[in-house]
């Protein structure tokens, strides 16, 4: 049976400098000070032991494969949700922390959002030289340069590679069509002079290949990072580059639970009965960004050729059939499998029938609805800069500026349960003993890291408390052990007794 | 590739025709839709940055991933 597939999302976003210094590193920091010093008020530092961008899941690395470097001198800082908050190259960087189930995914996602809010705010008033900060949830400056949104996703280390890679594709290409944040314009030379006005995708464009180790350059569909940040005999995580972030609740959720589902039916390998090998999906997913109408004949590996609806409906058949026969326990809640099954099949009806009636799920309609009656109100033509600035602002998250906040879109998490998932770790994960330990001691935790915590008992050497199992350390495993310890120097001796 | 071209322009002027074709139908539905739509674009038309243009040219990221 595939395993539960423990699943966050890495947001780097966009932030700029209005009247002040323009750097973006000296900006995130000034950000992730603010909200750790002032908000947060809780300074443990990450822990880079475990750090190993540079490793391939082909088990070798080619020698001009450009792994990221390791910053290990810039601000980095853990959160009692049990969250990485930090600067990372040039972007402030948030990644949720190890969830359980889509849903969940979805709130810490958006609990992220909040972070980034407070942030802003807390920047404000420790900065008093006139600047201020604007942070973008998006992935593009329209000008050439992307940043990514990562999701991650547990995997069995039994399931093959290369089986992975060669299933999980079509997907990655083809779910833009829901998932995708939208973008006016093009911004990269693949497109040999067609004028482009409006794609699904923000990142679609900015990648050359199927499959590689690289994240800033030469982009691939399928990321070989190999840095399971847990047992690495028993498990991977897959590292996935090739979304958009998204604002629309409907959006996320069905980005990662539809991949969660189809990565299950890769690891029980119930995939593979029928083809759905694309002949060139790099091609293949920058036509997909562009095609607004789902019709455009993809190449398929087998002479053939499928439309990018055509194969998520089969990919939805294959995982409706697996749901059937199988269950959802993989999906970590039953409850939430169905909801993903649900939507999705909405979801594709819609995009059949009328796509412009999905403006409250996705964000890509959302996008397109406003800019098309901004169009029509004001008479713009595609070239106007107003629509550059409409599709920029959709995805401030000043809450009196965000064009998003204004689009009413459908939400799945309510309020009051993201306020609590900023401060409070999910409980079905490891991810429940790291933010309970920093809430509880957050003098004696020194640094954490993914899979360990570092305590400072002010007397012995330092010790680590490795967490190998993300499905270990939950709420139903140690809230008891906790509760019972005053202190943790206690924790650490019935822990190792 | 020239005729694939043709038809995806082709496809988009048909998108723009038709949500134009939309907003204007008499049904409740539309006519709620079209109210919601207008006071959504008073609302942008309010917060949108009055600077736009410069905005957006100014909005530069570099390194990232």
């Amino acid at each position: 049976m595939a395993i539960q597939k423990v699943c966050g999302i890495e947001t780097e976003y966009g932030i700029q400098v209005v009247h002040g210094d323009p750097n973006p590193i000296a900006a995130s920091s000034v950000l992730i000070n603010a909200y750790a010093h002032d908000v947060a008020r809780q300074q443990t530092g990450w822990d880079f032991e475990d750090e190993a961008p540079g490793n391939d899941a082909r088990g070798f690395a080619r020698e001009d494969a450009m792994p990221p470097q390791v910053e290990t001198h810039l601000v980095n800082t853990v959160l009692t949700n049990g969250a990485r908050y930090y600067v990372d190259h040039a972007h402030p960087e948030y990644s949720t922390p190890e969830c359980g189930d889509a849903l969940e995914c979805l709130r810490y996602d958006r609990a992220g959002e909040v972070i980034l809010i407070r942030s802003m705010e807390a920047a404000d008033l420790a900065v008093h030289d006139g600047s201020r900060l604007v942070i973008y949830k998006n992935n593009s400056d329209g000008k050439g340069n992307s940043y990514g949104a990562h999701e991650n996703y547990l995997m069995d280390r039994a399931a093959p590679f290369t089986r992975i890679v060669a299933e999980i594709t079509p997907h990655f290409v083809t779910r833009q069509i829901f998932a995708g944040a939208g973008k006016v314009g093009a911004e990269t030379s693949i497109h040999d002079g067609r004028r482009v006005d409006f794609q699904l995708s923000q990142r679609a464009e900015f990648f050359e290949e199927q499959v590689g180790l690289e994240t800033t350059l030469k982009r691939p569909i399928v990321n070989t990072r190999d840095e399971p940040h847990a047992d690495p005999h028993r498990y991977r995580r897959l590292h996935v580059i090739v979304g958009d972030a998204n604002l629309a609740e409907v959006a996320t959720f069905l980005k990662v639970g539809t991949t969660a589902l189809v990565l299950a039916m890769i690891e029980d390998d119930v995939s593979g009965s029928r083809s759905l090998v694309l002949a060139d999906p790099v091609t293949a997913m920058h036509d997909v960004a562009l095609d607004l109408t789902f019709s455009t004949p993809l190449p398929m590996a087998d002479g053939s050729t499928a439309t990018a609806l055509a194969i998520q409906w089969e990919l939805f058949a294959l995982a409706r059939k697996y749901a059937d026969d199988r269950g959802l326990a993989c999906m970590g809640d039953e409850a939430v499998g169905e909801d993903v099954l649900r939507r999705w099949e909405a979801v594709l009806h819609g995009l059949e029938t009328d796509p412009m009636s999905l403006h409250r799920q996705l964000d890509w309609v959302a996008k397109l609805q406003m800019i098309e009656g901004y169009r029509d109100r004001h008479g713009c033509n595609w070239g106007d800069p107003r629509l550059a600035a409409l599709d920029l602002q959709y995805h401030d998250l000043r809450p009196a500026r965000s064009l998003f906040v204004r689009m009413n879109t459908e939400r799945l998490v309510d309020e009051a349960s993201v306020v609590a998932a900023v401060t409070e770790p999910p409980r079905g994960t490891r991810a429940w003993f790291r933010g309970q330990c920093l809430k509880k001691w957050p003098s004696a935790v020194v640094t954490a890291n993914w899979d360990s915590l570092v305590f400072d008992l002010g007397t012995d050497p330092l010790r680590r408390v490795p967490m190998m199992d993300p499905l270990k350390g939950t709420a139903d495993h140690v809230e008891e052990l906790l509760d019972a310890c005053a202190t943790p120097t206690e924790l650490l001796d019935r822990l190792s007794s | 590739m020239a005729e694939r071209e043709q038809k995806k322009k082709t496809t988009t002027t048909e998108r723009t025709e038709e949500v134009v074709e939309e907003v204007p139908g008499a049904s409740a539905t539309g006519d709620k839709l079209k109210a919601e739509l207008d006071d959504l674009l008073d609302e942008i038309d309010e917060v949108l940055e009055d600077n736009a243009e410069e905005f957006v040219r100014n909005y530069v990221q570099k390194g990232g991933e």
